[in-house]
């Protein structure tokens, strides 16, 4: 048991030695080269190596969906707006936690300590995050950022597309990164799981990651059925939008003009 | 000296009934989503409205454009019985899936915000789907092909920065994929789905 504890403590320790070299190697490079960022993240630049699997894993995805999230989504859309809104609101005080430690790793301090003003201000004048006091005190445009987001602007390719059990698409280097949520890096599962601190449950975690999935769902509830009605190959469409959205937010733009490449545009100009 | 002048004054007509006729782009979007907000609105029944909003997307959207654009660089080796075939397909699959697609909404409340002037072809309107009770506020950045500026046409649909003529492309691609780039193969899809 003891070398089990051992080996595991290694293993953590080793991972985290890997991530930090590579954040202080690679950081150098940083920001610096935004369309390397750009390329390597590209949506139609990202390999589908295991389609059969993820297509299968997909299938069940849906099924699960079909079971569980669609029937309380539909439920919880039917709540009033000021529920919702708070709901919202506390689960995305939760993830700033784990975004504040990632916008230090991409350089970006002002960020960090703007989002560090914002959990401050909204878990005590906000009541745990339920209302968006710092908002009204004008610190807003609050973007979330993990561990994946940083290895990318660290330089690192996102590998092939995956789709994984429960949690959706994914690529390899989100799914490694997010490791590291698991071996200390996210606040929120250290201070619910990792340690015994006596103020929170390892429930408050499990439920707080069940709750984001509902109010995502129900948030993108006709946008899901419509785009599962009109397409032609909803696990490609799903794969698509997934990159897409995963690019914009390594770059930190909902811009598509700065991201798009408008050649094949240009091309059809006949 | 005199012809001179009859020529300046030519020239200048020219120029001003050519301003006249020119639409700005976010104001032809405006008037675009008024048409359709205005049809959703209505007493009518689904079929009207699917009707009538295939009307609207075939006097501003630039249907062939998108096509070729969705279809890749596949477009080049098709011969021009098959670019026909295409085309025809296409446009039976895009107005039904982008009709039915809008059919859903009940009275959609959108405002252009503003414009960027990406190249003398293409300018993006900037605007925004007020939120319900039911969904949040959505951004909508609209491609608007302005070739011929007294045409102005969509071609694209950025929706909270996810293009969709992008996400169809990737789309299509996987269906020639799967298909060893066979395009009756998407031919066979597309048609099917205009069927159903």
């Amino acid at each position: 048991m003891i070398e089990y504890i051992i080996r595991i403590a290694m293993i953590k320790k080793i991972l985290i030695v890997i991530f930090t070299t590579l954040a202080l190697t690679v950081n150098v490079n940083a920001g610096s080269d935004g369309n390397l960022i750009l390329k390597k993240n590209e949506p139609s630049e990202v390999k589908d190596c295991f389609e059969k699997l993820n297509r299968a894993t997909f299938a069940f995805n849906q099924a699960l969906d079909g079971v569980i999230f669609k029937p309380v989504a539909s439920i919880y859309r039917k709540l009033p707006s000021p529920a919702k809104t708070g709901v919202s609101n506390s689960l995305e005080n939760i993830s700033h936690l784990l975004t504040i430690p990632n916008n230090v790793l991409q350089g970006d301090f002002k960020q960090a300590g703007i989002n560090t003003g914002r959990f401050v201000i909204n878990t005590t004048l906000g009541i745990l995050g339920i209302f968006d006091v710092a908002e009204y005190l004008g610190l807003s445009n609050y973007e979330k950022e993990d561990y994946g987001q940083s290895l990318a602007k660290f330089g690192v390719g996102p590998g092939c597309y995956i789709v994984l059990p429960v949690l959706g698409p994914s690529t390899v280097r989100d799914t490694i990164a997010s490791t590291l949520n698991y071996l200390g890096g996210d606040p929120w599962y250290n201070v619910t799981i990792n340690n015994d601190t006596q103020y929170f449950k390892n429930s408050d975690y499990y439920y707080s990651k069940g709750a984001a999935g509902v109010d995502f769902r129900a948030k993108n509830y006709d946008s899901i059925e419509n785009l599962e009605n009109n397409s032609l190959d909803f696990y490609a469409s799903v794969k698509s939008l997934y990159l897409q959205d995963r690019q914009q937010k390594i770059l930190n733009s909902r811009k598509i003009i700065n991201t798009q490449d408008d050649s094949d545009w240009e091309e059809i100009n006949q | 000296m005199y012809s001179r002048k009859i020529l300046s004054i030519v020239f200048f007509y020219f120029l001003i009934l050519g301003n006249t006729h020119s639409i700005e782009p976010d104001v032809f979007v405006q008037s675009t989503v008024n048409r359709a907000s205005k049809i959703l609105s209505e007493n009518l029944s689904k079929e009207e409205k699917i009707n009538q909003l295939k009307l609207i997307a075939e006097e501003t959207v630039d249907i062939n454009g998108i096509g070729f654009y969705t279809l890749g660089t596949i477009r080049k080796n098709l011969d021009n019985n098959q670019k026909k075939r295409y085309s025809e397909l296409f446009r039976e699959y895009f107005l039904k899936s982008f009709s039915s697609r809008l059919s859903e909404y009940t009275n959609p409340e959108i405002d252009v915000l503003s414009k960027e002037v990406l190249s003398e072809n293409y300018t993006i309107v900037n605007s925004l789907l007020k939120g319900t009770s039911e969904r949040p506020e959505v951004k909508i950045d609209w491609r608007v092909y302005t070739k011929n500026p007294d045409n102005p046409l969509i071609r694209d649909l950025i929706i909270e920065g996810l293009s969709l003529a992008r996400t169809q492309k990737e789309e299509f691609a996987s269906i020639l994929n799967s298909n060893n780039n066979d395009i009756n193969a998407l031919f066979k899809t597309l048609e099917e789905f205009s069927k159903n």
